[in-house]
């Protein structure tokens, strides 16, 4: 009678905390697939290049995530969020310089689950061995420096964004096909590794494409300097038949500004490979045969697809009729690179960070300016395809003709080499 | 010889760029002994005052060339109102060291940046309408913009406006007696005050007018005023800390030698300006036109 009795107690006491934990399994399983996945997300939101690039990427980080939150909005991607777990976006300033980003990046780190991120080449390769060191998942949006991945090789670091090379290989093929009979070329650039890679690279490309072209005149002025009469004295006294930029920003408008009415534009035919962002405000001011890029298949020359259609439309109407330019464009092909790899991964929560890297590699996707291949890098780089096209007014209208298309493989390197040494190489595959 | 003689344009008209700035800056610290950082953030502010107004102008069908005016109306409202502003916050810290005066300048400039974002935001505003308005000119070879010499009348003007009133008025010989002696002045019966509030209105104003000339050549965004601050302190600090005849000088060496660097050797353009510097230092450490210091026993 006894044993009987505590047997009963026993089985009482089993199927008690068998209820109970099927009741915590019922209550408890909803809230760990509705957790969200913590982005942070690091972009300048002041100094100079927040207008240009940073807020315009903040923006269509709002835009993309808003649209994959709600579920169904983004043609070709129809799970909500994260393969069903919501994003929620943490926003870090990028300015202030390396020291601060490393340091920014560290305690960032410890807050989100991924972080996404990035304009300036000397922040992304400060921050690139931090990343692998603290085992964290990061997405390089817009940096251009192609030693990222040349340089050294990461597990945790991906860049859907592809290399500053095929600017300027692109912008010296379009001009040796356009101009065939340029002889001189000059160069304005900041004198800062930014301007620096970009004219080596561009100089570069143009000897091998025309080996009797002779540099007339490289200027180097400081970073933010504003005020280029004596530059533009120099350009217009050298007699070059194209000038090359790649100033960005404010520098690049000024630039316009004052090299247009001192007749810059009519001597020479002027190359700016980050021209768009400024073409929204300043495309009128931009006379007719400038040569612009926009360091992608990017805003204007966007394929016109269903994704673009949609971005284009969900950012104009969100920012009082203000187009996306190339920064929205990256920002929204990282966040659809992540989904991407996620997705394919199955992954429900970031503990399958692994499962996300191996998903992420080699990976093929659609942004809204096309396909992007992460075909550099053992898979963590992404290559992409090259436009550029040259300005032309329409009465008030800023038009582009003569727009070429480049294939990612002939204005990038193949895999493993340094994109200096195949551009030095004759661009041998 | 087209060549030197477009080295010799391009440094006048930077020169005038850099001296309209940096005249400011000469002259409080000159009167106050405040080395002003926030200068830099004056610069900007006076280029997005000229860019809203002359926008606003334009945009209502108002005669294009009364823009030049209002870029002019502009800085003197930006003078008006932040330098009375600022001068009456800084009262709190006049006697501190000059080093205490710098930081707090500094700090007052990183707020002012900030402050600039919030009314203006970070997209950048363009007015280039006034910079073509008056046609080019052609010179040794080369088209400059009429305006660009307008550049150099404003830093005559400027200079030699503060120069004449100076020297031949009664309240700029006032201000001397300040300069030379705050303690005697107010002892004297000189109201030393009403003469710093003066002083640092006038010094924001003439930053403003530098920033607001400038607004119809450049994009006005955040952060312009930093690399002019830097400039105009080297500008001083070459031809000696408060003195007028100093900050000419040091505007045109800066500017003749940069111009030479872009035309005949690019490559150093940023170097050349602090090498002179430097040596400037070496051989003069308190700069070209420094007042030799009086003893006080």
């Amino acid at each position: 009678m006894q044993m009987q009795g505590n047997t009963s107690h026993v089985i009482r006491a089993l199927s008690f905390t068998f209820c109970l934990v099927l009741i915590l399994i019922l209550v408890v399983t909803p809230t760990v697939a509705q957790q969200p996945v913590r982005v942070g997300v690091v972009t300048f939101l002041s100094g100079a290049a927040a207008g240009p690039f940073g807020v315009p990427a903040k923006q269509a980080a709002e835009v993309v995530v808003e649209a994959l939150n709600s579920g169904g909005k983004v043609p070709g991607y129809p799970l909500k969020g994260l393969n069903g777990a919501p994003i929620e976006l943490v926003f870090v300033d990028e300015a202030g310089g390396t020291t601060k980003q490393v340091t920014e990046y560290r305690n960032l780190a410890q807050r989100v689950d991924l972080i996404i991120g990035y304009i300036s080449s000397g922040d992304c390769l400060a921050v690139a061995p931090v990343a692998d060191e603290l085992k964290k998942l990061t997405i390089f949006f817009d940096c251009g420096t192609p030693r990222v991945f040349e340089d050294a090789s990461y597990k945790y670091l991906f860049r859907t964004g592809a290399t500053a090379t095929m600017d300027n290989v692109a912008a010296a093929l379009y001009l040796a096909d356009a101009k065939p009979g340029l002889k001189k070329v000059a160069g304005i650039n900041q004198n800062y590794a930014w301007g620096q890679d970009s004219w080596n690279d561009f100089i570069a490309a143009m000897k091998v494409l025309k080996t009797n072209v002779e540099v007339a005149t490289a200027q180097w002025p400081q970073l933010l300097s504003g005020q280029y009469g004596a530059e533009i004295s120099a350009l217009l006294s050298s007699g070059a038949d194209v000038v090359h930029s790649s100033f960005w920003g404010g520098d690049m408008e000024a630039l316009v500004l004052q090299a247009s009415p001192r007749g810059l534009f009519k001597k020479s035919t002027v190359v700016l490979t980050c021209g768009e962002t400024g073409m929204y405000k300043l495309g009128n001011q931009v006379p007719d045969g400038t040569i612009i890029s926009a360091r992608g298949p990017f805003d204007m020359y966007a394929p016109d697809t269903e994704l673009n259609r949609w971005f284009r439309k969900a950012y104009m109407d969100k920012f009082g009729g203000v187009p996306p330019s190339y920064p929205s464009y990256k920002m929204a092909q990282a966040l659809l690179g992540l989904k991407s790899a996620w997705e394919k991964a199955k992954a429900k929560s970031p503990a399958d960070v692994d499962k996300v890297i191996a998903s992420f590699e080699h990976l093929s996707f659609e942004g809204p300016g096309g396909k992007v291949t992460m075909g550099l890098g053992k898979g963590h780089q992404a290559v992409q395809g090259m436009v550029i096209g040259t300005v032309k007014h329409e009465g008030s209208n800023v038009t582009y003709v003569n727009i070429k298309h480049y294939p990612a493989d002939k204005v990038t390197p193949p895999d493993g080499v340094k994109a200096e040494d195949w551009i030095k190489s004759g661009f041998k595959k | 010889m087209n060549e030197f003689l477009a080295v010799l344009v391009d440094g006048l008209i930077y020169s005038s760029w850099l001296f309209v700035i940096a005249l400011g800056l000469t002259l409080i610290y000159g009167v106050m002994k405040i080395l002003n950082m926030a200068h830099g953030s004056f610069y900007a502010l006076g280029a997005y005052a000229a860019a809203s107004m002359v926008g606003y102008w334009l945009n209502h069908g108002h005669a294009a060339m009364a823009s030049y005016g209002v870029l002019v109306v502009a800085a003197v409202l930006v003078g008006l109102i932040a330098g009375p502003l600022v001068e009456r916050g800084l009262r709190f810290m006049y006697g501190r060291d000059e080093m205490v005066l710098l930081l707090v300048t500094y700090a007052l400039f990183l707020i002012l940046e900030d402050v600039i974002k919030l009314i203006w935001g970070v997209n950048p505003y363009f007015v280039s309408e006034p910079y073509g308005l008056l046609g080019t000119l052609d010179f040794a070879g080369l088209t400059y913009p009429y305006y660009n010499l307008i550049l150099i009348g404003v830093a005559v003007l400027a200079g030699g406006a503060v120069t004449l009133v100076l020297q031949y008025t009664r309240q700029g010989k006032l201000l001397l007696a300040v300069i030379h002696d705050r303690e005697v002045s107010v002892a004297m019966g000189i109201n030393v005050s009403r003469f710093y509030l003066v002083t640092f209105t006038i010094g924001t104003a003439l930053a403003a007018i530098g920033g607001a000339v400038t607004a119809p050549t450049v994009s006005v965004v955040p952060g312009m005023g930093v690399e002019v601050i830097v400039l105009a302190f080297a500008v001083v600090v070459i031809g000696g800390l408060g003195s007028l005849q100093g900050a000419a000088l040091g505007a045109l060496i800066v500017g003749l030698v940069r111009s030479a660097a872009v035309h005949y050797l690019p490559q150093v353009e940023l170097f050349c300006i602090y090498t002179v510097m430097a040596l400037v230092l070496i051989f003069r450490p308190k700069g070209l036109f420094a007042a030799a210091d009086v003893r006080k026993i």
